[in-house]
């Protein structure tokens, strides 16, 4: 984005009076306040949707009664959260209690700033944009676990500490997953690992023509990727028939859509995070964006997919996944994606 | 570079503004009124007994000692992948030291069962069962198909 800006300040006269310092902050702030907006929306479409996909998969029909075919349900839904009170109960610890949602909530937004919707399309080519992701969802399970504990329900510190369990444990595979790709493309950005791989599916990381192990590495992390974003089969934190609503329990309000948009914005991150590392990025037959979005979106109602079709785990299946099925693949992965970089 | 930075700086701003602005705004439209028994914590109804801050399984320290292991493993790797292709098998020879070692570890707490979610005993025996579908919490099936048949 840096190019572009630049090349405005040189063609456009008026730009070259202003220092730039203004410019650019001005452009930051504006790059900024258009994700923020696509975001808001496609976390509004994605509920819609999920609702809707749930209802047919049970041969229901979903929300049908606001507006047609219940489109506009996101838009009363949301109307009704800005006007719901926001309480904070007797027992909560109140400043870990308000804190946990902005947590959640910026933890999953600010990884959009490394994101690229096409080559040119991108707010920050940073040169450690996969690790900066990785580490992003790391504060996020701190706001999870600051809810769960600070709410002084029951309720809520179960779902906190299963979750606890849940993601730090998650996220070994996928960290290791991920290093399975870094170890072809010898850069973390997010760039550079798109220019990896081609423009046709037996081009990118997740086909196993490519290399075998960064193609397991595709399922380990996806696998990952839905545990960490608390997604059936791994919805053990918010289990809703046991645990009521998990860490978010006491929650209402505002600050209840903070985790509600959070829980569907990290989703997208994971999706695109996917769509990147693994197929080929805005590598495709169509314009870039095009790629882009609809790799994302596909891995997104996948997601929706799953969650309507398997039952869920429990803690101890849970782990027993992680600890004793995906790290010891995702182990060997590594080491046989290194040899392959190396030899050939 | 300090461009790609100053965006992160930008979207944690944007977020903390976000937050606190709407926050504010409804503020002045959301109703606002204490009530006792709405202060409460929600436990199904019933009043809390207790402190809600109960000893959960110790279950949970294991997988954060395992965690804190390999966390620490893939911050290592990161740089030495990262080079792989230029430092060629010299790095490689390292990641596997590096894993193997690691992995050692890995099959020393598996050996000694302290990946397992529930450790040996009556306890283990009983989830076994029940994963087999052989035991139910009404105890077993076929006692259970005889009585009816009585």
């Amino acid at each position: 984005m840096q190019s572009y800006i630049d090349a405005l300040i040189q063609n456009i006269g008026i730009l070259q009076q202003v220092p730039p310092l203004i410019i650019y902050t001005a452009a930051i702030l504006l790059g900024c306040a258009v994700v923020f907006g696509y975001i808001s929306v496609v976390a509004m479409i994605m509920i819609y949707a999920e609702r809707k996909v749930a209802g047919h998969m049970q041969s229901r029909y979903g929300p049908m009664r606001v507006g047609p075919h219940g489109i506009l349900q996101s838009v009363a839904d949301s109307i009704k959260l800005l006007l719901k009170e926001d309480t904070v109960p007797d027992k909560a610890h109140r400043f870990l209690f308000k804190l946990a949602p902005l947590l959640v909530f910026a933890g999953a937004f600010v990884p959009f700033a490394v994101l690229p919707f096409s080559e040119h399309l991108v707010i920050s080519r940073m040169n450690i944009g996969i690790f900066y992701i990785l580490s992003l969802a790391a504060i996020e399970v701190i706001g999870v676990i600051m809810a769960g504990w600070a709410s002084g329900s029951k309720w809520s510190l179960y779902g906190g500490m299963r979750l606890a369990a849940q993601m730090v444990s998650y996220e070994i595979p996928m960290a290791l997953a991920v290093l399975t790709v870094v170890a072809f493309s010898g850069h973390l950005g997010l760039h550079e690992i798109t220019h990896a791989q081609g423009k046709w599916p037996w081009e990118w990381f997740a086909s196993p023509l490519k290399s075998p192990f960064t193609a397991v590495g595709f399922v380990v992390f996806y696998i990952a990727g839905l545990a960490s974003t608390k997604r059936l089969p791994f919805d053990l934190p918010e289990a809703e028939s046991e645990l009521v609503a998990g860490f978010h329990t006491e929650y209402s309000g505002m600050r209840f859509a903070y985790f509600f948009i959070g829980e569907y914005t990290a989703m997208y991150v994971v999706c695109a995070a996917t769509a990147v590392l693994f197929l080929g990025g805005w590598n495709g037959p169509f314009p870039g964006v095009v790629n882009m979005l609809g790799k994302t979106f596909f891995l997104l109602f996948v997601m929706i997919w799953l969650r309507w079709t398997l039952p869920r785990l429990r803690i101890d299946q849970v782990i027993f996944v992680c600890l004793k099925v995906l790290l010891p693949i995702s182990l060997i992965c590594v080491i046989g994606a290194a040899l392959q970089a190396v030899l050939f | 570079m300090l461009f790609d930075f100053a965006n992160v700086l930008a979207f944690v701003l944007v977020s903390v503004a976000f937050i606190y602005g709407t926050l504010l705004a409804t503020r002045l439209i959301r109703p606002k009124k204490y009530l006792r028994d709405k202060a409460a914590i929600y436990e199904c109804g019933e009043p809390t007994i207790g402190s809600s801050w109960i000893r959960f399984n110790i279950r949970f320290y294991t997988i954060a000692l395992v965690f804190l292991i390999f966390d620490v493993e893939v911050v290592f790797l990161f740089p030495v992948v990262v080079v792989l292709r230029q430092q060629g098998l010299l790095a490689f020879s390292e990641i596997v030291v590096f894993v193997v070692v690691l992995a050692v570890g890995l099959i020393y707490a598996w050996r000694f069962g302290n990946l397992d979610w529930i450790r040996g005993g009556e306890a283990k025996e009983e989830l076994e069962d029940a994963s087999e579908g052989k035991k139910t919490a009404y105890g077993s099936l076929e006692a259970g198909q005889e009585d009816l048949s009585k």
